[in-house]
This record gives structure tokens, C-alpha cells and sequence, in this order.
């Protein structure tokens, strides 16, 4: 049984089909990358797994539940987090009451306040800060904490990397490597650096018009293979990939 | 903007709203002309309901232009009812005979509406909603400090004695049908001009409008006034049939709760839906005005059930069911046939 | 003078009790509520049932009411007011509208248009006052409206502040779907504040049947009250409402005693239409840079054209 199963999912933007059509699945502690020109479809996709955009058709399972047509929060319940595009920090309020949120309201385990400070160093002087006045490196940071408080078993990662500095861009890495080395937290990642996805993942997905255009093993797949993908041009010599 | 008169219809046939309205605006027509010589074989009783009639049509197209072709929520619109019936009563007593008086009283009206829309149309949605209703409850205020208004107990336009209650009630009919007919003419003209499309895009989007080059103010101002001209209009009428007034009544927002009632049911956004929701309102009156409280709330249950499960009223689901415009807005494209 | 200062700022506390629902579901639920005032005066009459029909005491009438009050809140939200939400501000703000006529209607018929009052039943307290100086007492009835004001202000504020509740309804407050991203359930929250709202507002309602006459037809005024004070104090903020009720309250007194009686309500109107102009106004003009450069600026110099027709396409297939 797989963690984590998408089928055929479809979702719309309007009028638009945003997704078209998607599957994929993902083992316990595997890390799946979404690559995909702007407007291929990744940011409705994680919206729709999250279930804060309404799915139209398909099945989205998780630890064997079905979980389509649950709301996002009993998807986090359930051990499904999502770290948005944007952050998304409740700027009002303080590093340590934004994880507490999640601590109370997500899935219990043993990501707790001390071990999520302890894997993001970067939060320690800031925990009583407002949110709203932090760098985006930090803020990045806050929202990967909160997430993981939520203690998923999946994880999605919306760009993390986007706006930040090369460097806050390398610590934040560094931290997720260590996550991933843990081996238990299965993440999906949407990632424009293309390298430091294939880098990064064991699979990789490339999106084109809300349809899958590539999937594979991230090592297995040529950077050309998935240059080409990435731009719907001919597939002749992908196959060879 | 001529750009737009440019575009390649080749493929395309064009039909303006006059042209594919045109049976609609003949029966329009002739209805009018029917309507007109009620006076010579109807009743006394016949002709002054349908002069009430016209007082509902009225404020229900009026609050309909408002609401739902520029998105301007107004809970305080029986300010302007109440100020035409002022003015009217100020004007006589300076010596004005009473038709001019209500006529020239809408239009110092709309004045008033043009100073108030400065400041209220700075607002939006909820906080314009409730600063229309102190403005409202404001000028009722001041109204009543007016001695010859008396506070609350109010006063008679004994003028109007000078005519026989025949003569009265007939003039009174021929006048709300020429201000219905009047301001029907020109509200279809004004949602189907420049003015419409723009406080229709407004209404949807008015950061989108803005980018285009709407002017946003101006577009607003005119349907504020013309709606507060409308709702004055409305309030002299009720004055010349009635005879008294009251502050309270006057002011009173029962009339918003009516107007909201005539517009939800008929249909939010189309032209002929409120002119349907005030018959309604107004057979609904008739049969059922006299259970008192227990009608009112009902109207009010019927609203909220209109809001949620048919928002665009009797009209707008009959339209959308069958696919038919009698009045449409704008052009209609329609593909020519390729042979 | 002072003693009109005095009364006013004890009104005052009245006001911010009867704005904090309003205030409230504003913050979060992002709608304005014009049946508020209407359930203010339903709160006020359940506990007059209770005293009059079963026979209660009122202190004990009036502590029944809030959970019934509780209740209905988290019924509206569920079932009314979340319908309403997701289509834009029009449909809240009729749906509200309509409730309003509803429930002033329904108490007229259920209830009668005879005026009504708590005052008879609370003994001693309804004109029992103390003495400070010569000239000024207060009535220990406002005293005792002002502390429960404050009260649950100071309440509702440890709980935003302080617990799990409370912390989710800031976060939905700020930013409903990252809330849900968090294991918050958003509608739920919306009645539980609607609840609380709903509560705070009938207990309103409650102290205003002990100081004045009401009828069913009051809710309107309560909910410009309301709406005055949530606007003056600034939307948003639990103490600022209280300083706006505040400023609303002496305002009012102000003018019934300066001026006239007639002018008690007038003047509350005038001061709130004259902050909403000036915020706005200050707004535009730290926009243009100052004030300086906005007056220079004509109003009708804005420019811009009207664009031509919309057209309405209907396509036939050939």
C-alpha cells in the first residue's frame, strides 16, 4: 500500500482544466518532485491535494483512506501538511504562537515545539517575534516548522526556494536533507531550480498543460529528457531516456 | 475607443438591444397608451392601485440600478423618498402649485444626492449600506426640526384640495404613469449606454475597471443621483396620493425592506425583474397587507429564500431556464451560418 | 456638563458591549451583520419571557438567555450565513437585511407593540444611585452596564489572546485557508464566533431592557449604535470599540444637554459621519502625499474615459 495515491485527478481554474488528469503514487518516506513551466498546473494541483481547491474528478488517497472529498483540515489531520506558495504566515501573530496553531489543531507525533527549533536552529531567536516583520528566509523557515508540526506523513512543498537568497536557499536544504534522511516523511516538492530538484528527489514529475508529460526515477532521467518535457517539445528522443 | 467599432464582424452578425427588444419595447408601447385611458373606464379604486403600483415599480427599478448594475448595497435609499416629499411640501408652501413643486422638489433631490455622493460612494459595500442609513436617519432628523413639518406628527399638502378628488386621483394616475414611463425610458437608455457597461464592470471588478480607464466616481455619481431622482420622484407621488406626511413613515426603513423584497424576488440585475417583483409585492400587499407584522416577516423569509437558493429571481431563473432576452443589454453576436 | 460627560461615558460602556459582537464577526467572518441591533432586542425579549411567562428572577433569566443566544449564533452562521459568504458582499448583506425584518416582525407579532422594560423587575436598581459631589450622581444601573462592559471586553480579549480558541480564531481571522492548512476548521470557527458574537449581543440587549422602554421595532437604531462605535473606535480592535463607544456616548449626551433633546441622536451621527470623512479623507491625502498636495488637487480632476459598449455574445452553432 502505498502513502500517498493520486488517480486521474482533475481539477478546474474557471473555465479552465487545470489539471488534467494526473496520477502518481509515492511510497512512505519518498520524495517526488513537480517541475513544470509556469501555468502547467502545479500550484492547482497542490491546492487540490491539500483540499483547499475543489477536486472535479479522480481520487486522492492517503495510508489507504480516501481523502477526496475531505476538507484540508482533516487532510492535515490525517497527516497530510502543505507548506503554500506565498508562505502564508498568520502575520499578526508570533513565530511561536503560528506553530502552536498547527501543534493544536494538527496531527499529534513527535514533532514537537523543541525538536522542530532544534532542526530549524534558525527559529530559536525569533520564536516570539511577529511574524510579519521577518526576512523571507525566515519566514520560509517558520512555514516548513509549522508544517512539520503538524507532524504529516506527507508533506508538500510549494516553492520554497522562491525570493530567497542563494544562501537562506542552501540552509533551508540542508534542514529538509536532514528530514529526509529521517526516512518516515514522504514530501512532494515543487521546485523551478531544476537541478536541485533531480538533486533532491527520488522521483520526478514533469507537468505540461495539466497532463503528465514525463515520470521517472529523478537519476534515471536526462536533463534534456526533462528539458524537453518541461517545453512539449517533440518526445522522440525522451523515450530513449 | 473607436478602436471597438473597428473589430472584424465578418462571421458574425450584430444585433443591438433596441433591434432584438423591439417587440418587447412596442408592447411596451402600447401598453402605456392602454394604460393612459384607465382613468375614462376604470374605477376609482383601479386607478389609485395602480398609481400605488407605480410608486413600487419605481423604487424597485430605482433600487435595482443601485444594486445591481453598479453593486451599491443601500439600506438608507428612503432618505431620498422622504426629501421629495419635503421639498414638495417647502415648495407649495412658498407658493409653487404642487405638480411643478414635485417635479422641481426631485431635482433639488438629486442635488442633495450629488453633495451626499462625494462622501458615501468613498465607502464600501457594509460601511456605504449603513452610512446611507445614518444619512437617512440624519435628514429625517432635520427634517423634523422644520416647523411647518411639526416633529412627529407631520403634516397635510392642503393644496391638493384645490383639486375635486376625481380630478386628483386622474392627474395623480397620469402623473406616476408619465414618471414611470419617464424614468423606465431612462433607465434602459442608461444601463445600455457607456454608463451601464461601465458601472456593470464596476460592479464586478472594480480594481479591473479602474485599469481600463473607467472613471469610477463619475460612473457611481450618475446612477446615485438618478436613483435618488427616481426614489424622490417616487416620494412625491406617494405625497400627491396620500395627501399626508408623516417623518416616520416617510423615512421609515421599511420602504429599503420593500424595495429589497421586489428586486430579490423579481430578479437582481435584469431590467424587467423588478417591475415583476413590485407586482408581486404589490398583489402580495393586496391579498395578504393585512396580517400586519406576520405578512412583513414572511416578506422578509421570502427574501432570504430568494437570495439563497434563486438569486436572480423570478425573472432572472425564467431567463436562464428558457434562454430568452426580451430586453436584452448591449450587442448580440450571433454566428452566421458557414456554407 | 461634566455630569453629562459622566453619563456619556457610561452609555459609552453599553455601546462597546452592544459593538463587540458586531466588531467581532466583522473581524473574522468579514461581514457586516444588519440583523446585529434585531438581535440585540430578540436577546432582550427572551430574557423579558423569562422573567414574565416562567416567573424567574431576572439575573437568573438573563444568564439562561446566553447559551439559547449561543446557540442561535452558531445556528445562523451554519446555516445561513456560510451559505451566503461565498458569492461576494451583496448576498450577506440582503440575507442580514432580510433576517433583521424577520425578527422584528416576528417579536411584533409574538410579542405586541406594547413597549417593554426590564425596570419593574430589578427593584431598587433601576433608579438607585450614588452620590459624588453636589450636582453629580451616577445611576449604580450604568455603573454596573459599564463594569460587565468592560468585563467582557477584558474576557474576550484573555480568550483571543490566551487559548486555543482563541488563537484560531486570529488565524482564521487573517487568513482563512492557511488556517485550514493547519488543521483549523475554518467553519467551525465562524460559528463558534458567531456564537460568542450572537451571546455578547443579546446580553446587550438584556441591559438595555433594564435601563429604557423597548419595542421590537428598536433593532435598527441598536445596530447604528453599534456600527457607529465599531467605525469611530476602528474596525478590528476589542478597545477600540470600547473608545469608540465611548466617544459615541458622550457625544450623544453631549448634544442632549448642550443642545437639545432632539439632538442626543443627531450629534452621535454627525461625529460618526465626521470620522468616517476624515479617515477617509486622511487616507487619500497620505496617499498624495500630505495634506498640502491634496487640496491642490481638485476632486474632479481625476481622468479617465468611459469604455464603449460591453457587448453580450450569444453564439449559435451554423
Amino acid at each position: 500500500m502505498s502513502a500517498f495515491m493520486v488517480d486521474q485527478l482533475v481539477a478546474k481554474h474557471g473555465l479552465l482544466m487545470a489539471v488534467r488528469g494526473v496520477s502518481f503514487s509515492l511510497e512512505k518516506g519518498e520524495i517526488l518532485a513537480i517541475v513544470g513551466a509556469n501555468g502547467a498546473g502545479k500550484t492547482t494541483l497542490f491546492r487540490s491535494l491539500s483540499g483547499v481547491h475543489p477536486v472535479d474528478s479522480g481520487r486522492i488517497t492517503l495510508n489507504g483512506e480516501d481523502i477526496t472529498a475531505w476538507p484540508a483540515h482533516q487532510r492535515v489531520r490525517s497527516g497530510l501538511a502543505m507548506v503554500p506558495e506565498g508562505r502564508r504566515l498568520f502575520v499578526d501573530m508570533t513565530v511561536r504562537e503560528n506553530l502552536q496553531i498547527a501543534a493544536e489543531h494538527g496531527r499529534s507525533g513527535d514533532w514537537v515545539l523543541d525538536k522542530v527549533v532544534a532542526a530549524l536552529p534558525v527559529l530559536e531567536p525569533i520564536l516570539n517575534q511577529v511574524a510579519g516583520g521577518l526576512s523571507g528566509g525566515q519566514r520560509q523557515a517558520v512555514a516548513i516548522a509549522r508544517a512539520l508540526m503538524c507532524n504529516p506523513s506527507v508533506l508538500l512543498l510549494d516553492e520554497v526556494s522562491l525570493g530567497l537568497s542563494p544562501i537562506a536557499v542552501e540552509g533551508l536544504y540542508q534542514s529538509l536533507e536532514q528530514l529526509k534522511k529521517s526516512k518516515v516523511t514522504s514530501m512532494i516538492i515543487v521546485e523551478q531550480d531544476l537541478k536541485r530538484a533531480i538533486q533532491f528527489s527520488d522521483h520526478l514529475l514533469c507537468l505540461l498543460e495539466g497532463r503528465v508529460a514525463l515520470s521517472g526515477c529523478s537519476h534515471e532521467l536526462t536533463h534534456k529528457a526533462i528539458t524537453q518535457a518541461y517545453f512539449g517539445l517533440e518526445a522522440e528522443e525522451t523515450e530513449n531516456a | 475607443m473607436k478602436i471597438s467599432s473597428q473589430v472584424n464582424t465578418e462571421g458574425f452578425s450584430t444585433e443591438h438591444w433596441y433591434q432584438v427588444g423591439r417587440p418587447a419595447l412596442m408592447v411596451g408601447g402600447l401598453l402605456f397608451l392602454v394604460l393612459a385611458t384607465v382613468p375614462f373606464w376604470g374605477s376609482g379604486l383601479v386607478v389609485d392601485k395602480l398609481t400605488t403600483l407605480f410608486v413600487y415599480i419605481l423604487l424597485a427599478v430605482m433600487w435595482n440600478l443601485l444594486a445591481g448594475y453598479a453593486g451599491l448595497v443601500s439600506v438608507g435609499q428612503q432618505a431620498f423618498l422622504g426629501l421629495g416629499g419635503y421639498f414638495a411640501l417647502r415648495l407649495v408652501d412658498i407658493g409653487m402649485s404642487p405638480y411643478p413643486a414635485f417635479i422641481v422638489g426631485a431635482l433639488i433631490c438629486a442635488l442633495v444626492a450629488l453633495v451626499i455622493s462625494v462622501f458615501a460612494l468613498r465607502l464600501k459595500e457594509g460601511e456605504f449600506a449603513i452610512a446611507m442609513w445614518v444619512t437617512a436617519e440624519v435628514i429625517r432628523i432635520l427634517v423634523m426640526f422644520d416647523p411647518i413639518v411639526q416633529g412627529e406628527t407631520g403634516t397635510s399638502l392642503l393644496a391638493m384640495n384645490q383639486y375635486a378628488p376625481e380630478l386628483r386621483r386622474n392627474i395623480n394616475f397620469w402623473f406616476g404613469l408619465l414618471v414611470v414611463a419617464g424614468m423606465l425610458g431612462l433607465v434602459l437608455w442608461l444601463v445600455n449606454s457607456r454608463i451601464g457597461a461601465a458601472a456593470q464592470a464596476i460592479r464586478d471588478d472594480e480594481e479591473a475597471a479602474k485599469s481600463i480607464g473607467i472613471r469610477v466616481m463619475r460612473v457611481k455619481q450618475i446612477i446615485f443621483v438618478v436613483a435618488a431622482f427616481g426614489c424622490a420622484l417616487a416620494g412625491s407621488l406617494w405625497l400627491a396620493s396620500s395627501v399626508t406626511f408623516q417623518p416616520r413613515t416617510y423615512f421609515g426603513v421599511q420602504w429599503t425592506v420593500f424595495m429589497l423584497f421586489m428586486v430579490l424576488v423579481g430578479g437582481l440585475k435584469t431590467f424587467e425583474g423588478p417591475i415583476l417583483g413590485a407586482i408581486v409585492f404589490f398583489l402580495l400587499q393586496e391579498f395578504f397587507g393585512d396580517y400586519g407584522a406576520w405578512y412583513l416577516a414572511g416578506l422578509g423569509v421570502t427574501a432570504i429564500l430568494f437570495a439563497l437558493y434563486a438569486p436572480n429571481g423570478i425573472w432572472g431563473e425564467w431567463q436562464n431556464r428558457k434562454g430568452v432576452r426580451f430586453l436584452p443589454t448591449g450587442v448580440t453576436l450571433t454566428l452566421k451560418n458557414k456554407e | 456638563m461634566l455630569d453629562a460627560i459622566i453619563q456619556g461615558l457610561l452609555l459609552g460602556g453599553y455601546y462597546a458591549m452592544l459593538a463587540a459582537g458586531l466588531s467581532l464577526l466583522f473581524g473574522v467572518a468579514k461581514f457586516i451583520n444588519l440583523a446585529h441591533g434585531d438581535l440585540a432586542i430578540l436577546g432582550a425579549y427572551l430574557v423579558l419571557f423569562g422573567v414574565k411567562v416562567l416567573g424567574l428572577s431576572p439575573w437568573l433569566s438573563v444568564l439562561l438567555s446566553l447559551p439559547i443566544m449561543g446557540i442561535l449564533g452558531w445556528l445562523l452562521q451554519k446555516y445561513l450565513f456560510t451559505r451566503t459568504q461565498a458569492a461576494g458582499f451583496l448576498l450577506p448583506l440582503l440575507v442580514t437585511f432580510g433576517l433583521g425584518a424577520v425578527l422584528q416582525n416576528g417579536l411584533y407579532g409574538v410579542f405586541g407593540s406594547d413597549t417593554r422594560s426590564l425596570a419593574n423587575y430589578i427593584g431598587d436598581l433601576s433608579w438607585d444611585s450614588w452620590q459624588l459631589t453636589d450636582q453629580i450622581s451616577v445611576g449604580k444601573l450604568p455603573v454596573i452596564t459599564f463594569a460587565c462592559a468592560i468585563l467582557v471586553l477584558a474576557g474576550l480579549q484573555l480568550m483571543l489572546s490566551f487559548t486555543r480558541l482563541g488563537r484560531a480564531i486570529r488565524a482564521t481571522a487573517s487568513d482563512p485557508e492557511a488556517a485550514e492548512l493547519n488543521g483549523i476548521n475554518a467553519n467551525a470557527v465562524h460559528c463558534s464566533v458567531s456564537a460568542i458574537a450572537v451571546m455578547v449581543t443579546g446580553l446587550a440587549g438584556a441591559f438595555l431592557a433594564m435601563r429604557a422602554q423597548i419595542t421590537p421595532y428598536d433593532g435598527p437604531v441598536q445596530l447604528i449604535f453599534a456600527f457607529e462605535a465599531v467605525v469611530i473606535g476602528g474596525i478590528g480592535s476589542l478597545w477600540g470599540t470600547l473608545i469608540g463607544g465611548i466617544v459615541l456616548g458622550i457625544s450623544q449626551s453631549l448634544g442632549a444637554t448642550l443642545i437639545s433633546a432632539q439632538w442626543f441622536q443627531l450629534t452621535g451621527h454627525l461625529v460618526f459621519l465626521a470620522v468616517l470623512t476624515a479617515r477617509f479623507y486622511s487616507a487619500i491625502a497620505h496617499q498624495r502625499g500630505g495634506w498640502r498636495m491634496f487640496l491642490k488637487q481638485s476632486y474632479f480632476s481625476i481622468t479617465g474615459s468611459l469604455p464603449s459598449k460591453v457587448t453580450k455574445t450569444k453564439i449559435k452553432n451554423g
